[in-house]
């Protein structure tokens, strides 16, 4: 019912105004929950969720977020993934240019829009939730969008399918493989029926790519959710997704609200969506540079 | 006038309908009492007649965005398959999505709108308890989805134009849809219907909620009946996340602006099909005769257009949907 929205409630909202600041999800010592925000410079160390052993933060972010002692992948932000995916320095941005607008003059509790808006921008130094551009792959050319989870949860408005839309044309002019990494609590409120209508206009985009005969491999990272999914996650050629990422429509304290019931152990984890049919492959992080670059040798090179 | 106001369930009243409805009673009363005693009430009624329709017009006109929330889903409001009886002449339901199950929250099947021939396909929450347990409240499962672009892709085949009724709080929250895959259910249909050879229109006539109305709303035309609304989610959800109370709904719907005026204005939807005064719920014949009149009216503009220029027409419109700033300092 609320699927398109359903994890902003936990990430997008709380993201901001509170806790968790940077992507990695930070945990403090039980004993001093007053420490878990900025005191520790940025937190020197952190604990392991999958394993529970104490981590270098750096030796983590060294090792591509992933933790060295269980590989458990803990999230990324945009930029981070457009370092771990792309050939060093071959990222070239496009469409900068289109920018956030306030088309509903959106504001609630005494907060607006606008200023959100701004504070994710100053956050994260990038202008919208998605990052597009030109990019090589272990020396393959590629179109390249990654949404940034860092920025009001990898929410879609109006700029993300703008810019999904242009790269995607992008990709069908120049007869590029398109990859697009998902991360995303789902359509973006603050825009109203626009936001839903992007999920419509970048569906309409990836038709014209796909009777073109261009390769779309989507990446499905933790947590991909709502409208993202119901929508270009989910039109892959081929669906990748990491490791225990969260895959799903409806989030799942909205399914167990209405089901009044407990949701099964692993419930729509990647390995769930592998094994009901909908991810062709989970590809653990260190490892997507070389299976999208084989795919496209077997497809489009 | 008032007597649209006698098939009117006042157990079902809305709160800001409730100096209408009173009204209504009162000429209801005094006409019965003219007949019991002989008295003539004549100038009386009138003027109470005369009351009641100006009220009606001043309640309707400054509908809050939640009261019009309320009008679209008020009990008595028609629903899918009361269109379909209204508008789709000799109607031929077909069944099934070819893979798992027939969903019926969603109905579909050929008819006739106007002279034209169609394939129609409507979202139906049902009317009593047990129909809406049946229909799932509306709320569709992968399915659902599945047997609409089916249906559609045979109209494709046969050059039919597709029409579709949109009306659902959303599509299913629940373990099977999750395994099925609703999200690929829905994600496929914008896709294909973005590229279907053939005319498509569809009409918000209830409930427009989030991607579950998406996944049969991708058209040449989208249009949304005066008091329905279109959402990304409904104003409780967005209430309970951002204001953290479900019970700020009225000012989440105000904020999101989802509205048929606003809806137009921000480009969400393309038309409005006008509804009777005091809501499609007071006078359903009148609702589906504005609603066959702009079917068979798209429908006409779109069948004359090209297959080609159909196409590159429905991907303009949808291409163009949305709100950007293009900043001028960036580089491209």
């Amino acid at each position: 019912m609320d699927g398109l929205i359903a994890r902003e409630d936990t990430m997008a909202e709380s993201n901001g105004e509170q806790q968790i600041t940077s992507p990695y999800e930070v945990y403090s010592s039980p004993d001093r929950p007053e420490r878990r925000k900025r005191d520790v410079p940025e937190g020197l160390w952190m604990r392991c969720p999958a394993c529970e052993k104490m981590l270098y933060r750096k030796t983590v972010t060294e090792n591509a977020e992933v933790c060295p002692e269980c590989n458990h992948h803990f999230r990324m932000t945009g930029r981070q993934r457009v370092e771990q995916l792309c050939d060093p320095g071959s990222f070239e941005e496009r469409f900068t240019e289109v920018g956030p607008d306030d088309p509903l003059e959106f504001h609630w509790a005494a907060k607006s829009y606008a200023d959100r808006i701004a504070k994710e921008q100053q956050k994260t130094g990038n202008t919208e939730a998605l990052l597009t551009g030109d990019a090589y792959i272990k020396g393959r050319r590629v179109a390249l969008a990654v949404m940034a989870g860092d920025f009001l949860m990898g929410s879609m408005g109006s700029v993300l399918g703008e810019k999904l839309a242009r790269l995607i044309e992008h990709a069908t002019e120049h007869k590029l493989p398109l990859i697009v990494v998902c991360i995303s609590g789902g359509a973006r409120m603050h825009e109203g029926a626009l936001s839903l209508m992007q999920m419509g206009k970048t569906s309409a985009a990836l038709a014209r790519y796909d009777d073109a005969g261009g390769l779309y491999i989507a990446l499905l990272t933790d947590p991909t959710t709502g409208g993202t999914t119901a929508s270009f996650a989910m039109l892959g050629d081929i669906i990748m997704a990491e490791p225990k990422a969260l895959i799903g429509f409806a989030g799942p304290r909205v399914i167990a609200n209405t089901i009044k019931a407990e949701l099964p152990e692993g419930f729509q984890r990647a390995e769930f969506l592998q094994n009901k049919g909908f991810v062709d492959m989970i590809v653990p992080r260190h490892e997507l540079r070389s299976e999208i670059a084989r795919l496209i040798d077997y497809t489009m090179a | 006038m008032a007597e649209s106001e006698s098939n009117i369930d006042t157990a079902a009243a809305l709160p800001f309908e409730k100096p209408i409805i009173r009204l209504a009673k009162e000429v209801a009363d005094l006409e019965s009492e003219q007949i019991k005693t002989g008295r003539d009430y004549g100038m009386e009624i009138r003027q109470l007649r005369a009351q009641y329709v100006s009220l009606l017009q001043k309640t309707y006109q400054q509908l809050t965005p939640w009261e019009t929330v309320l009008v679209a889903r008020h009990p008595q409001r028609p629903l899918g398959l009361d269109y379909i009886n209204m508008v789709v002449k000799n109607f031929v339901p077909l069944h099934g999505d070819r893979r798992f199950a027939d969903d019926k929250a969603i109905i579909g099947g050929l008819g006739r709108v106007g002279t034209e021939k169609v394939m129609c396909i409507a979202q139906h929450k049902g009317r009593d308890t047990k129909e809406k347990l049946e229909r799932n409240f509306g709320m569709p499962h992968p399915e659902g989805y599945r047997k609409a672009l089916r249906l559609m892709k045979l109209a494709e085949k046969f050059t039919l134009p597709v029409v579709t009724l949109i009306d659902t709080t959303g599509a299913y929250p629940g373990i099977g849809s999750e395994e099925r895959g609703v999200a690929e259910a829905i994600a496929l249909n914008l896709r294909e219907m973005s590229r279907l050879k053939t005319p498509i229109v569809c009409v918000i006539i209830g409930e427009g909620g989030s991607g579950g109305a998406l996944g049969i709303g991708v058209g040449d035309r989208v249009a949304v009946m005066q008091y329905a609304y279109y959402s990304v989610i409904s104003p409780e959800g967005c209430a309970s996340i951002l204001w953290r109370t479900g019970e700020k709904a009225a000012e989440a719907a105000e904020a999101m602006k989802l509205v048929a005026p606003k809806l137009k204005e921000l480009g969400v939807v393309d038309d409005i099909v006008k509804e009777p005064l005091g809501g499609a719920h007071r006078n359903p014949a009148e609702a589906g005769y504005n609603l066959e009149r702009y079917i068979v009216r798209t429908l006409r503009n779109l069948n004359r257009l090209p297959t080609q220029r159909l196409l590159d027409q429905r991907y303009a419109t949808w291409r163009a949907k949305g709100r950007v700033k293009i900043l001028e300092e960036a580089t491209a």
